[in-house]
């Protein structure tokens, strides 16, 4: 039996914890969360895992926190079952958030002070780092020992982690680190009189990935073949992933000296015959705003991954906001077709890539993926992604195909507005694209009647097939409900587990959306019928304003009876969001 | 071999007079005597009359953003390298609006031609200072003249170890034609400036004011010291030097990418390897 009072939300679930590690940047939390992380999804549990920093690279405060269960978990909790406190800093900042019978874990030589009271729990990580692993460099592998044997977890997963990790430092650091987090769990195993666990068989290890490296292996598993991008959190991580593997792949990075730059490279790669990506955060896509227009005009087919941070301006550099989808929606001069994708997990972004490569392509248009920090961040675990479910065709017209084509013009009117892409070069035939308005060849003209034409083919034409291929929201819980919470992007865990918490005393129901923009059409318009027929639609944004339900309002007409907002740059939790519903519900 | 008609296009609407019609002829021939015909070379031009040029003359064509061609351009070449890039752009749009990203071409070298129609005013505007109006000269819109010192496209190329940089000038067809031949053969980022009188919009560096200062520079110097570049390259006023001003033979961007080093990006399989999509994501678990 567990002593640590989690306040279980759903009967039946046996195994539920969450660790917080706290302390500043350079301490080398990630060192812990990442190893702990991979060491629970190895063992077979479900992880959830999500980081909160700040922008920095020494001192401050940050975190990681990890919750890992034997049902599948995805969404983060408000109370701590342990706090891996690597600094005063974190004790100060979290203790009120343990949870009942929670234990915060510290090194009393390391912080120079002994805490009183049984939620803590002094380990001197640092001295049996340097007597055991022969260096206090591995204070941090020992805690993480330590945690495995305060939760009564064997060692063994921890030493596979530990080998892949340290393989290109030699077999004599593997071996100390071994020793060093030895050391730990034994420490921890013999001297907390308050942890006694029963862990649960191990089961088949689970894939743990991110929310921006699903993006990456998503667009490279696409037929990625040019990547171009400014650093700028929280997009980053798809160039770091995407650079790694880009030799293996055949992909060319550049990394541009803006955005500005970053977008028409990507539109130069577009026109030039491969599949092209950039990505970025608010502050880059407004550098980038013209060359969505140019896409637009050019019939460029471009993804563009946008990771939304709170601003405006700088904002939080390193947290999370849903705050830019009306930005997306509206930005760049002009009128035109755009589809914009907004999934809501790590397995959602994988397949979101693949529909945005092939709607790009398709239609010839831009395609914006929408995620946020939390999203970014934020790692789940899996049995494995399904790669037959991403759909790949190649569109381009291309040798003998380009060069067997009679009278080729690149923007020539169609049934469907979608005119022939061919690869320059690759035939006798010129491409030719303008920015200007212009003619079915690519070339400028000044006259209505073209430009009517092509207004009906780049827009009109093309609209309708659009929208089309967007897929309706997902209906989670009640068929019927009573209640439902609509949510876009990066809540969809959370509210699925604010569904499940709930739905024994309601019929409450889920409906997220991660296709956004088109909305589906008409004939798939069940969900509006279900938000009509709800006594309480509650939309639930990471946002100040309520942009999906303005969206919402404008396009289907519907306006949700309540909101749920939270907008000071962190994550909802789950207890948080629940408390909020019950308000609504009179419920205390 | 193409013939010169082969490369024609739609009419310019330029004003007569103007010095893009040399160019663009001088520009074709070029072209011919390379025999590099229409469907391998693309131009990506900006904004402004120079952005025109490639709808005058049959190639593939990129015509985008004010400012933006050399990343077009530069993604473009690095995709498919096969091609002729060329990029076509006005003082305004190069030196003015998109200046970043020339400082950042010539950094990279990539093989990529840049042909500047710098007629020192801004003419699709009407009359405006460009980065090349000389200072105290008095364009519209500023009350005081121009106080900013003149750009020196040049002076610049030289100081970011530009691999090519030349000037010409629209009045002197052979020396264009040979310039631009020679921007084109060789390998690694060009830029060639080309003086040209705006008839409508420029009263003081007319087709006159420039024929009385250009002069060819002599067969005894050396392109290829930098500092006597640098010197070279700060010559202006009564007497411009035309020619190669500075040139460095070094690495091309494209050489640094094994990738691309047998064939080009887009003549390579296009779909993922899904058995290596299969490794990789092991490395999840």
């Amino acid at each position: 039996m567990f002593p640590f009072s989690i306040g279980h939300l759903a009967e039946g679930i046996i195994l539920d914890y969450t660790i917080k590690i706290g302390g500043s940047a350079g301490q080398g939390l990630h060192t812990i969360g990442d190893a702990l992380a991979r060491v629970f999804a190895r063992s077979g549990y479900h992880v959830f895992s999500h980081q909160d920093y700040e922008s920095r690279i020494r001192g401050g405060h940050n975190f990681y926190q990890i919750r890992f269960s034997d049902k599948p978990a995805m969404s983060s909790r408000e109370r701590m079952d342990m706090i891996i406190a690597l600094d005063k800093e974190t004790v100060l900042c979290h203790a009120t958030e343990l949870a009942e019978g929670g234990q915060v874990v510290y090194d009393s030589e390391t912080i120079k002070e002994t805490l009183a009271g049984p939620q803590f729990f002094d380990i001197p990580f640092a001295r049996l780092a340097t007597n055991h692993g022969g260096s206090r460099l591995m204070a941090n592998t020992a805690a993480t020992g330590a945690v495995l044997g305060m939760i009564g977890m064997e060692t063994n997963v921890l030493f596979t982690v530990i080998r892949d990790n340290f393989t290109k430092k030699g077999d004599e650091v593997i071996q100390a680190n071994i020793n060093a987090a030895a050391a730990g769990h034994e420490f921890a195993k013999n001297k907390c009189a308050r942890c006694h666990f029963t862990a649960s068989p191990p089961a088949n290890p689970k894939m743990l990935i991110g929310g921006v490296e699903a993006l990456a292996i998503g667009a490279i598993a696409s037929g990625l073949k040019f990547y171009t991008a400014y650093p700028m959190t929280p997009a980053t991580g798809i160039m770091n992933y995407i650079s790694v593997h880009a030799a293996e792949f055949g992909i060319i990075v550049e990394q541009a000296e803006d955005e500005i730059a970053a977008i028409n490279m990507a539109l130069g790669a577009a026109f030039g015959g491969v599949r092209a990506m950039t990505g970025t955060s608010g502050g880059g896509f407004a550098l980038m705003v013209e060359g969505l227009s140019l896409a637009a005009m050019t019939e460029t087919p471009v993804v563009i991954a946008l990771g939304q941070r709170p601003g405006p301006a700088t904002g939080f550099p390193t947290r999370t906001e849903q705050g830019e989808l009306q930005f997306a929606l509206y930005a760049a001069h002009g009128e035109f077709p755009r589809v914009i994708l907004a999934p809501g997990t790590p397995e959602q972004a994988f397949y979101a890539a693949s529909k945005a490569f092939h709607l790009a392509e398709k239609y010839q248009i831009p395609v914006i993926i929408l995620f946020d920090q939390y999203f970014g961040d934020c790692q789940w675990t899996y049995d494995g992604f399904d790669f037959g479910k991403t759909v790949y065709h190649d569109y381009r017209l291309r040798g003998d195909t380009f060069a067997g084509f009679k009278n080729y013009k690149r923007h020539a009117f169609t049934q469907t507005g979608v005119s022939p892409l061919g690869v320059p070069g690759d035939a006798r035939h010129v491409v030719v694209t303008d920015s200007d308005e212009h003619d079915e060849e690519g070339h400028i003209v000044e006259d209505a009647e073209t430009r009517k034409k092509m207004v009906d083919k780049r827009l009109f034409k093309k609209m309708p097939l659009i929208r089309r291929e967007i897929a309706p929201p997902l209906l989670y819980g009640s068929e019927k409900p009573e209640i439902v919470l609509a949510g876009w992007g990066s809540s969809y865990g959370l509210i699925k587990e604010a569904v499940d918490a709930l739905s024994r005393d309601y019929e409450i129901a889920m409906l997220h959306f991660s296709e956004i923009y088109p909305l589906p059409p008409a004939e798939q318009t069940a969900y509006l019928k279900i938000l009509g027929e709800a006594r309480m639609a509650i939309c639930i944004e990471n946002n100040a304003t309520g942009q999906f339900a303005r969206l919402m309002r404008a396009e289907a007409g519907y306006v949700f009876t309540h909101s749920i907002n939270r907008f000071d740059g962190r994550p909802f939790m789950l207890e948080e969001l629940i408390g909020e519903i019950n308000g609504f519900l009179g419920r205390v | 071999m193409a013939s010169l008609e082969e490369y024609d296009g739609q009419t310019p609407s330029w004003c007569p007079g103007c010095g893009n019609f040399s160019i663009l002829k001088t520009f074709k021939e070029a072209l011919v005597e390379l025999s590099i015909e229409p469907h391998q070379f693309t131009i990506v031009s900006g904004i402004g009359q120079s952005g025109k040029f490639p709808h005058y003359m049959k190639c593939n064509t990129f015509n985008g953003l004010h400012g933006r061609t050399l990343p077009v351009a530069t993604a473009l070449k690095l995709v498919n390298s096969g091609q002729v890039v060329i990029a076509v752009a006005g003082d305004g749009d190069c030196y003015g609006e998109g200046g970043n990203h020339l400082i950042h071409a010539m950094r990279r070298n990539i093989n990529v031609k840049l042909f500047v129609h710098d007629n020192q005013v801004y003419g699709l505007t009407k009359g405006q200072a460009s980065p090349t109006t000389l200072e105290g000269t008095h364009p519209k819109n500023l009350p005081f003249g121009v106080l900013s010192e003149t750009f020196n496209p040049m002076a610049l190329a030289v100081a970011m170890d530009c691999s090519f940089a030349a000037r010409t000038f629209s009045g002197d067809l052979q020396h264009l034609k040979e310039t631009i031949k020679a921007a084109i053969l060789h390998k690694g980022f060009s830029l060639v400036d080309i003086l040209q009188p705006c008839v409508s919009y420029n009263k003081v560096n007319t087709y006159e004011w420039y024929s009385q200062r250009v002069y060819h520079i002599g067969p005894d110097y050396n392109p290829e010291n930098r500092i006597g570049a640098f010197q070279q390259a700060l010559e202006w006023g009564d007497q411009i030097p035309m020619g190669i001003i500075y040139r460095h033979h070094r690495r091309t961007f494209e050489e640094g990418v094994p990738l691309i080093s047998e064939k080009p990006l887009v003549r390579q399989e296009q779909s993922a390897d899904m058995a290596k999509l299969d490794e990789a994501i092991r490395e999840f678990y």
